[in-house]
């Protein structure tokens, strides 16, 4: 496409009709454009979500009472361990990628992802690693039961469905590390100039220091379970304490990974926020800088706490004061984080749109989480938390009103720029509310069973622990019904949503792509937009 | 543009269906199971040893601290929501963008209360350590799925599972209520005893895959890990002799839901006469067996 180089919108607008796109299938399966594989990213990411919805509503079912009515105990164990799984690997950072795709871009000024053919390639990985883990219900002796975790030795009893196990978890890694590798060479080169690094949207720097979260700890998630395959077939024993081996250095590998990942799914959550709380209180970004600071921060303790998820293992008292003592400093950026939103909102002038009615949620919830998660620091407190219903509270209070109601705050927020249509506002307001009421029928009663001493990962429960769970499993087949609203108010908006005028959807909306025409064309800004618009956008 | 309007109307409505809809729930709930005692089961329980009472401390300290922030920042939240509305005809104040002093007072204020959390949070962890000097020891071994005790130097050593009322019922569609089971999933064949106001060492391993030993009521929990030996101890209240319920806490297989933990807390004397019964008839029981 010849242009002459221009800034304005107007020709943006003309352009967009003549944008040569391949069509057909060719379209996707070859797709190099990174709204296409962003686009791929997100319907996969929301088809797994209902997977792993569907996994999680079975298990609610089982435990609507005492007694065991629907599975057998080891079909439970399954579905914990594929519920968790796929809700991690294949519902929350897919949707991170996929919004990463669409949005930083567009956000930093620059044409596509700096390397097109390895985004096309991390996308179709994932189809293939999510086919292989979930056909393990159709092997001998059913799909891994060991739990997300998959701690040895359990893990290692599984038999047909735990290679398959280790090569998903391989192929998602990969798929993570590509498309990680593909975020920090996009921010690091394609920025449009006068995009400075603290000009950038925080979206983007969030996703920035994921990115690196990412390269640094897959492979050692890698590590930890190709050592498990060895263990299982070529007769080491690095996990086998009967070959000298210990079971307990998994725990250390994993949870080196496993910390850091759970950054890897709320830090974008923070950028979203970040994003959608000055929009629509029509206010700058309160303390910018401070977020970036509080952001990298977060990342750099994630590698020094990871031990907090063992505390219970035996370890020695220096170990466990050292992990209580870091665990606990994170309260202090993440603090920073909540009081900068805060202070965002004091003083602005708020309106409460679906994308800032899930925001709000984010914040009042995610403290919440944060608090048990101050909580679950404190070891000798922890000795009575840990495995317990409260940690589940805790985790699906970070991830569930954390990263899932951001994401779901992203794409209220980007969906008119995107398909350049409005969605139905008062679905998507009631989308909200069943989802914050019911989230909170789902997931509170499970800190008082925690706390009254009801384990984790249990198909069948003693009686004193019956009241709660019904009130939990109520809530929690309300919120997964109330899911389905969210794909309907999308596929409505796609076919019929009202025509966006202009470039902002939103009045308080500030950054780059919303000085892109809606729908955003297919090929954005193949000339670098002006620094003017750069600085317009960059106001904080 | 898209202005604000859309109201909270549909969540007042919500709210309040969620609220009739609990309570139409609760109602004959409450009045069935009354005596279970469900409803009421929101905290951690006191529990009968030094450390459980730690524990507890500690825990609600971390508890009020979280609600006294939480109503702090909410507060402000809830104030922007309601008085900075731009359907009230707030106008943001975009100047506001930055102060370096408010921001070094929110990062400092909270190290020095995180000072103050950690300070108590460390004394009791060392407490809960100092596993020196025990009267007596007990090893508790975790496999799938039921633990084995053994007292060392008394030749009793005895295998404690779930009771054969709460397997019958747990089966899938067994058609038992678990109502009508007493203590269903935390009742065992064969108790734990240990005597009150003594200082106990738990010496505890498993011999296949990871399992957690935890007793509420005594604040502790450590894992049984083949390959280690963690010890764990506990010292249950001298006036505080009774039944003490918990389970497995670490995901170990099929039987994870299905390894309750019973301890019997009696005193000194019952506790002599019980091992003395224990040995003599484990002695009986394997001389009758190799007979």
């Amino acid at each position: 496409m010849a242009e002459t180089p221009h800034t304005d919108l107007h020709s943006h607008a003309e352009h967009a009709d003549h944008d040569h796109k391949p069509h057909g299938w060719r379209r996707w399966v070859f797709a190099t454009n990174h709204k296409d594989i962003g686009t791929m990213y997100l319907v996969l990411s929301c088809v797994l979500f209902f997977v792993g919805g569907a996994f999680a509503m079975v298990i609610r079912a089982e435990l609507f009472k005492p007694g065991l009515q629907i599975v057998d105990p080891g079909v439970f164990n399954s579905l914990t361990t594929m519920h968790g799984l796929v809700m991690i690997f294949g519902a929350i950072m897919p949707a991170w990628v996929g919004l990463a795709n669409w949005m930083i871009p567009i956000q930093i000024g620059a044409p596509d992802m700096a390397l097109p053919r390895l985004n096309n390639l991390s996308f179709w990985i994932l189809p293939f690693a999510f086919t292989l883990l979930l056909s393990s219900w159709l092997v001998p002796g059913s799909a891994p039961a060991g739990g997300w975790t998959m701690y040895p030795p359990l893990t290692l009893q599984f038999g047909a469905s735990f290679p398959m196990l280790i090569f998903a978890i391989h192929l998602m890694g990969i798929s993570s590390i590509l498309g990680a590798i593909n975020v920090i060479v996009t921010i690091m080169n394609l920025r449009a100039p006068g995009m400075t690094l603290l000009r950038m949207p925080l979206f983007v720097w969030t996703w920035l220091i994921t990115a690196f979260l990412l390269i640094a700890v897959m492979p050692v998630l890698a590590g930890a379970v190709t050592m498990m395959l060895t263990d299982h077939f070529f007769g080491t024993s690095f996990f086998n304490a009967a070959g000298g081996g210990d079971p307990v250095m998994f725990q250390h590998i994993f949870w080196f990974f496993g910390h850091p990942e759970v950054y890897i799914m709320i830090l974008p959550a923070f950028g979203v926020v970040s994003e959608v709380i000055p929009a629509f209180s029509r206010k700058p970004l309160f303390g910018y800088e401070a977020m970036v600071y509080a952001t990298a921060s977060i990342a750099f303790l994630s590698f020094i706490v990871w031990a907090h998820h063992m505390f219970t293992v035996g370890l020695p008292l220096t170990a466990l004061l050292f992990f209580m003592f870091s665990t606990m400093l994170i309260a202090v950026p993440t603090g920073v984080k909540v009081f900068n939103w805060t202070a965002t909102m004091w003083r602005g002038s708020l309106s409460f749109e679906p994308p800032m009615l899930f925001a709000i949620a984010f914040l009042f919830l995610f403290t919440i989480g944060g608090f048990s998660g101050l909580m679950l620091a404190l070891v000798p407190a922890d000795f009575q938390y840990q495995d317990t219903y409260f940690v589940v509270a805790h985790f699906h209070y970070v991830l569930v009103s954390g990263a899932a109601f951001a994401i779901m705050a992203a794409v209220y927020y980007w969906l008119p720029k995107w398909v350049g249509r409005m969605y139905d506002m008062r679905l998507a307001t009631w989308h909200f509310w069943l989802s914050a009421i019911f989230f909170n029928v789902l997931f509170f009663p499970q800190h008082f069973l925690g706390l009254a001493g009801m384990p984790r990962r249990i198909p069948d429960y003693a009686v004193q622990f019956a009241d709660w769970n019904m009130v939990s499993s109520i809530g929690g087949f309300a919120f997964g019904l109330s899911q389905l609203l969210f794909p309907y108010i999308i596929w409505k908006c796609v076919r019929s949503g009202a025509r966006v005028e202009g470039t902002r959807a939103w009045e308080g909306a500030r950054g780059l792509e919303w000085e892109l025409p809606s729908p955003a064309p297919y090929h954005s800004w193949t000339t670098p937009p002006s620094e003017a618009l750069i600085a317009r956008g960059a106001e904080h | 543009m898209y202005r604000a309007r859309v109201g909270s109307r549909p969540g007042i409505w919500l709210s309040l269906a969620a609220l009739l809809a609990a309570a139409g729930m609760a109602a004959p709930a409450i009045a069935d199971e009354s005596s279970q005692g469900g409803w009421g089961l929101l905290n951690l329980p006191v529990g009968v040893t030094s450390i459980s009472k730690d524990v507890y401390s500690i825990h609600m300290m971390a508890f009020w601290v979280c609600v006294a922030i939480g109503i702090l920042v909410f507060g402000v939240m809830i104030w922007s929501i309601i008085f900075h509305r731009h359907s009230r005809g707030a106008v943001a104040d975009v100047t506001m963008v930055h102060n370096t002093k408010v921001e070094i007072i929110w990062t400092l204020v909270p190290v020095l209360i995180l000072v103050g959390m950690a300070i108590p949070a460390a004394h009791g962890l060392m407490l809960i350590n100092d596993d020196s000097h025990p009267q007596l020891e007990i090893k508790v071994t975790g496999f799938q799925w039921g633990w084995q005790y053994t007292y060392p130097g008394t030749g009793v050593s005895f295998i404690s599972k779930l009771d054969t009322r709460s397997m019958a019922a747990s089966d899938l569609d067994s058609g038992i209520s678990a109502y009508s089971v007493p203590h269903y999933l935390r009742n065992v064949d064969h108790p734990m005893v240990v005597p009150v106001g003594t200082k106990v060492r738990l010496l505890i391993t498993a011999v296949d895959v990871i399992h957690s030993w935890w007793v509420p009521d005594f604040g502790i929990k450590k894992d049984a890990i083949p390959g280690y030996i963690n010890t764990a101890w506990f010292e249950v209240d001298a006036d505080k002799p009774g039944i003490y319920r918990g389970q497995c806490a670490e995901l170990c297989g099929r039987g994870h839901g299905y390894m309750p933990i019973v301890v019997e807390a009696v005193s000194e004397a019952d506790f002599q006469a019980w091992l003395k019964r224990e040995a003599a008839a484990e002695k009986a029981a394997t001389g009758a067996s190799s007979s």
